[in-house]
């Protein structure tokens, strides 16, 4: 075998030998041949003649001599350079599918490195699929945390995880050489890390004993930290860090691919020591994270989960009541809700490759259709079929190459870009997405859609040639009537490609009107020139209510003096957040039976209304003087009124906590408007809202209303609260308007809206160009006919609209049939909309407009030329 | 044309080798010879000699070398090699022992 290989090389070499001597015997050959018939009696010419009757083909003879011996990729080389002079003949031809089909495979790869980033690559932990997020869950809330005492009680007394840890949220103030600076950070248990399978890269991660209130304060880095924060310098290990006013020892650095999507923290500390609300069943403050048992099943896992929370609400009924369990495995935890969003891109751009692969193979049919001649020639000569559809394959596999060279760099350049969809917060959230790139797989991915690129290529012209009579189009001289197959084929491909372009607009439009409607919910107050910012005040040493409250007096006061600054107020949780810090009220006179009714508990300063402009509905707000030697008193939202004083007024009315303990009693004194608390597409819930000066609470969330634009702003606002005290951390400095773009429903609709809005746009230009492509080759194909109709007395209106109807019956049959696959991608993308139902027929009604007039422009310079045929030249070319 | 009988197919190669077995030969030799000695009954056509040369060449089962001809004309002269001989003997085996089969089947009937 090997041998065979080396000497059919051998002959690679010198084929032009090999060429010599076959022809030089050949001809010896005939010669033989001539001579043996002369001496039978013919004459010189006759037997010259038959001699090259008898050998037949000289060229094929060689061809197939050749075949035996020749690699195919001699005459693959042949192929080749016919075909890039081919493509070169025709640029315009060239340049459309090239560029069309550039176009739809770099948008499908890009999107499709998304997909794997975050669906397909592994998380970075050992045996990732086993991981699972575990959380408590009661009818109010699916998926809630838990108390410590619970985890405990869960992680001793499961059977099910080969490890069950704990991790929560927290937010350390940093002293460091630059000032204190508020970082993201976590408090984990101390198997956190060895449950997930991630060791230190540098020093060590935490073990058991790190995780008792006895053992020195410890902290592990993440890479990102280490790089940004101490300059990626070798001696941290070991290094001392004041964070929240006490030392913590950096203990290790994690790997650089290590990244925990659930909390972007940038410090690890344990548990260490139970907090106050640690140290009770009633407050959950804790994630769970479990490790199944390799022979245990999710569902084995869940059940008993169940079990456990089942006997918790029979030890502890007074807190645990109600409390059941639930575990979701962890990549879904991290991806559920970006999955739609992905799927519905990746089949946006899926429709798109599919429309630039039909649109090329129609233009592949044109242009086999006008080559009729040139193939029926070669066939005529000696060319096996074998060799013209090779012939056609290298065409495909040379256009498939060129365009796959334009659209891996315009893929890896996507990338980066489409980043930029992805603001800075929400990619927090993301972590994986940051390893987006053609990884391998993404590579394979393009590499399976450049295949189906070629196949689909080749096979088109090769149809043509199968399926027609070399003979038949011999006689014909590639003249006369349009070819059946190319009427057929084509117009087929063209309905085809309108019908996807109709699918991806009709999703478009929903998307966009899902946005439009996102955007014009009632915020009921006025975002324009707010500025926001956290204060961090607890690492700080302001624990104490007569501290915090001199400190809001001071910040109030000090940011309200600065030019510019219009008013200024704080709250404990920002509008546009979440409809989240519920607690349980019951209203003081109203019949009660045993229900618990929940609304958001937030605290604020006397001017928070005023300063987001909220509209006061009835009684009034509280003011700097409702403070601790008056009564309490609350305001209440609009929906608590809708849910709870149907037809009462409420101001006066008083409402206290779930037990209406004297303490928790409160007055109303007034109704706002629903300020919405939760994301955009959030419903407005019932809200309770207490003055700071009665019930003060240690988050502040500043507001602050500017005159000029709030942005270029932050700066001067940030040092005004250091120049109060420089110990207080600042950190999520957001202008209201980003933090409505850029909250989590907003950033996923406008990112697909925009994503899908380009793929229809293209999708829209790609059908037309088809459209136009199938027109205008037809009325090149019916000049002589429509010649004749004018020599007969037809009007340019009647040819106007014999050609217009011709193109209005694609485009109506495409559209309809588009229609018709709306519904399918409108059921796919129901989970993103919002506001707006998936079959929302103004939205179909415009898009079918759109594309019909598209459609009517792209073939009105075909018709226009077909009228303008004149008569007396298009018969004369005959 | 139409009028002689189609060579059995894969008998091509065995009969090149056998032809070639009498002493090396060019081309149009072994076309002409295997007309000759069958009587022009069995004819080479041309469209499949210089493939087979070909295919032959590429085995090893013969090596070709230019000489002169009576007539002072160069030409390309195919010899058998050891393992073409080798080759003709498996080859001429398998024949017969086919031949015979076909004959037992025919006469049987």
């Amino acid at each position: 075998m090997l041998l065979r290989v080396l000497r059919k090389l051998q002959l690679l070499i010198w084929r032009r030998r090999f060429h010599r001597d076959l022809g030089e015997e050949m001809s010896f050959h005939r010669e033989q041949v001539e001579e043996q018939f002369r001496t039978e009696g013919m004459s010189a010419e006759q037997a010259h003649r038959a001699a090259r009757q008898q050998f037949g083909n000289d060229l094929q003879l060689r061809e197939q001599s050749q075949d035996v011996m020749a690699f195919r990729l001699e005459s693959m080389l042949q192929d080749l350079r016919f075909a890039v002079r081919q493509l070169r003949k025709n640029p315009a031809f060239a340049g459309t599918a090239i560029v069309v089909l550039a176009l739809g495979m770099a948008a499908t790869v890009a999107i499709f490195a998304f997909v794997d980033a975050a669906l397909l690559q592994p998380l970075p932990y050992q045996n990732p699929s086993r991981l699972v997020v575990a959380y408590e869950t009661t009818n109010a809330c699916r998926e809630c945390t838990l108390s410590y005492l619970d985890y405990l009680d869960w992680k001793k007394t499961n059977t099910v995880f080969s490890s069950f840890e704990a991790w929560d949220a927290s937010v350390y103030l940093w002293r460091s050489p630059e000032g204190v600076q508020a970082v993201r950070s976590a408090h984990v248990s101390g198997g956190f890390f060895r449950s997930l399978g991630v060791a230190a890269m540098l020093g060590r991660v935490f073990t058991d004993t790190d995780d008792t209130p006895a053992a020195p304060r410890a902290v592990v880095l993440t890479y990102g930290a280490w790089q940004s924060r101490f300059g990626g310098r070798q001696d941290i290990v070991g290094q001392s860090l004041i964070l929240d006013n006490a030392a913590y020892s950096v203990i290790g650095v994690l790997p650089r691919e290590f990244h925990f999507a659930l909390r972007a923290a940038e410090f690890f500390t344990t548990i260490h020591d139970p907090s106050r609300c640690e140290q009770s069943r009633d407050c959950h403050d804790l994630n769970g994270l479990g490790r199944l048992r390799d022979s245990v099943s999710l569902d084995a896992a869940m059940a008993e989960t169940k079990a456990i929370a089942a006997r918790l609400e029979k030890e502890y009924p007074e807190s645990n009541k109600g409390r059941s369990a639930r575990l979701v495995p962890f990549r879904d935890a991290i991806v559920g809700d970006i999955r739609p969003t992905l799927l519905v891109l990746a089949s946006g751009a899926g429709l798109l490759l599919l429309i630039a692969y039909a649109n090329v193979a129609s233009l592949l049919l044109v242009r086999a259709e006008s080559r009729k001649r040139e193939t029926v020639l070669r066939g005529v000569l000696g060319a096996s079929v074998a060799r013209l559809i090779r012939q056609f394959v290298t065409e495909g596999v040379l256009l498939v190459a060129v365009a796959v060279a334009l659209a891996m760099p315009a893929a890896s350049a996507a990338i980066p870009w489409l980043f930029t969809l992805i603001p800075e917060r929400r990619l927090r959230g993301m972590p994986y997405f940051r390893d987006a790139g053609l990884h391998p797989r993404v590579l394979l991915f393009a590499a399976a859609v450049s295949l189906l690129a070629v196949v689909v290529f080749s096979v088109t012209p090769v149809l043509r040639l199968s399926l027609s009579n070399l003979r038949e189009d011999l006689a014909e001289g590639g003249r006369g009537a349009a070819g059946t197959l190319w009427k057929r084929f084509g117009s087929n491909l063209v309905v085809a490609e309108l019908a996807i372009a109709m699918v991806l607009l009709a999703s478009a439009g929903l998307l966009g009107k899902s946005l439009y409607r996102m955007f014009h919910v009632d915020l009921n107050f006025n975002p324009a020139n707010l500025a926001t910012l956290e204060v961090n005040v607890h690492g700080a040493g302001y624990v104490k209510t007569d501290r915090l409250r001199t400190l809001s007096q001071r910040l109030v006061e000090h940011i309200s003096a600065m030019p510019g600054v219009v008013s200024v107020a704080h709250t404990s949780d920002l509008p546009i957040t979440c409809n989240c810090d519920s607690v349980e009220f019951r209203v003081l006179g109203h019949p009660w039976y045993g229900e618990h009714d929940k609304a958001l508990q937030r605290v604020t300063s006397a001017d928070y209304f005023e300063a987001l402009r909220a509209r006061l509905i009835a009684g009034r707000f509280y003011t700097e003087a409702d403070d601790r030697s008056k009564p309490r008193v609350v305001v209440i939202n609009r929906a608590l009124v809708k849910q709870f004083f149907a037809g009462e007024d409420p101001v006066g009315r008083t409402i206290g906590d779930a037990g209406l303990s004297p303490e928790s009693l409160a007055q109303v004194i007034g109704v706002v408007d629903d300020v919405r608390e939760g994301d955009l597409v959030e419903p407005l819930v019932p809200a309770l809202y207490y003055p700071f000066q009665q019930d003060t609470d240690g988050t502040l969330f500043l507001v602050v209303r500017t005159g000029p634009a709030p942005g270029p702003m932050m700066p001067s606002l940030v040092r005004a609260i250091h120049q109060v005290d420089p110990n207080l951390g600042v950190r999520n400095e957001f202008v209201m308007d980003d933090r409505i773009n850029d909250s989590p429903a907003a950033f996923l609709n406008r990112s697909s809206a925009w994503l899908v809005g380009g793929f229809a746009a293209s999708a829209l230009l790609l059908g037309a160009i088809g459209l136009y492509g199938v027109i205008a080759y037809s009325v090149s194909q019916r000049t002589r006919e429509i010649g004749v109709r004018m020599a007969l007395g037809a009007q340019r209106g009647a040819v106007y609209r014999l050609i217009l109807g011709q193109a209005g019956f694609l485009a109506a049959v495409g559209i309809v049939v588009g229609l018709a696959g709306s519904v399918p991608a409108a059921a796919l993308l129901k989970s993103l909309l919002f506001g707006v139902q998936s079959w929302d027929v103004p939205t179909l009604i415009g898009v079918a407009v759109v594309l019909g007039i598209c459609a009517l422009l792209a073939s009105y310079l075909p018709a226009r030329r077909a009228a303008s045929v004149n008569p007396v030249e298009a018969l004369r070319a005959e | 044309m139409g009028k002689k009988p189609e060579l059995l197919p894969g008998t091509l190669d065995l009969l090149i080798l056998k032809t070639l077995s009498r002493g090396s030969m060019h081309g149009y030799g072994i076309a002409a010879f295997i007309k000759r000695i069958s009587v022009d009954v069995l004819t080479v056509e041309e469209g499949s000699l210089y493939p087979a040369l070909q295919r032959l060449l590429l085995q090893r089962w013969v090596k070709a070398a230019w000489k002169v001809t009576e007539t002072k004309r160069r030409a390309r002269y195919y010899t058998l090699t050891r393992e073409g001989r080798r080759q003709l003997g498996d080859e001429l085996s398998q024949y017969e022992s086919m031949i015979a089969a076909i004959g037992r089947v025919l006469q049987d009937t």
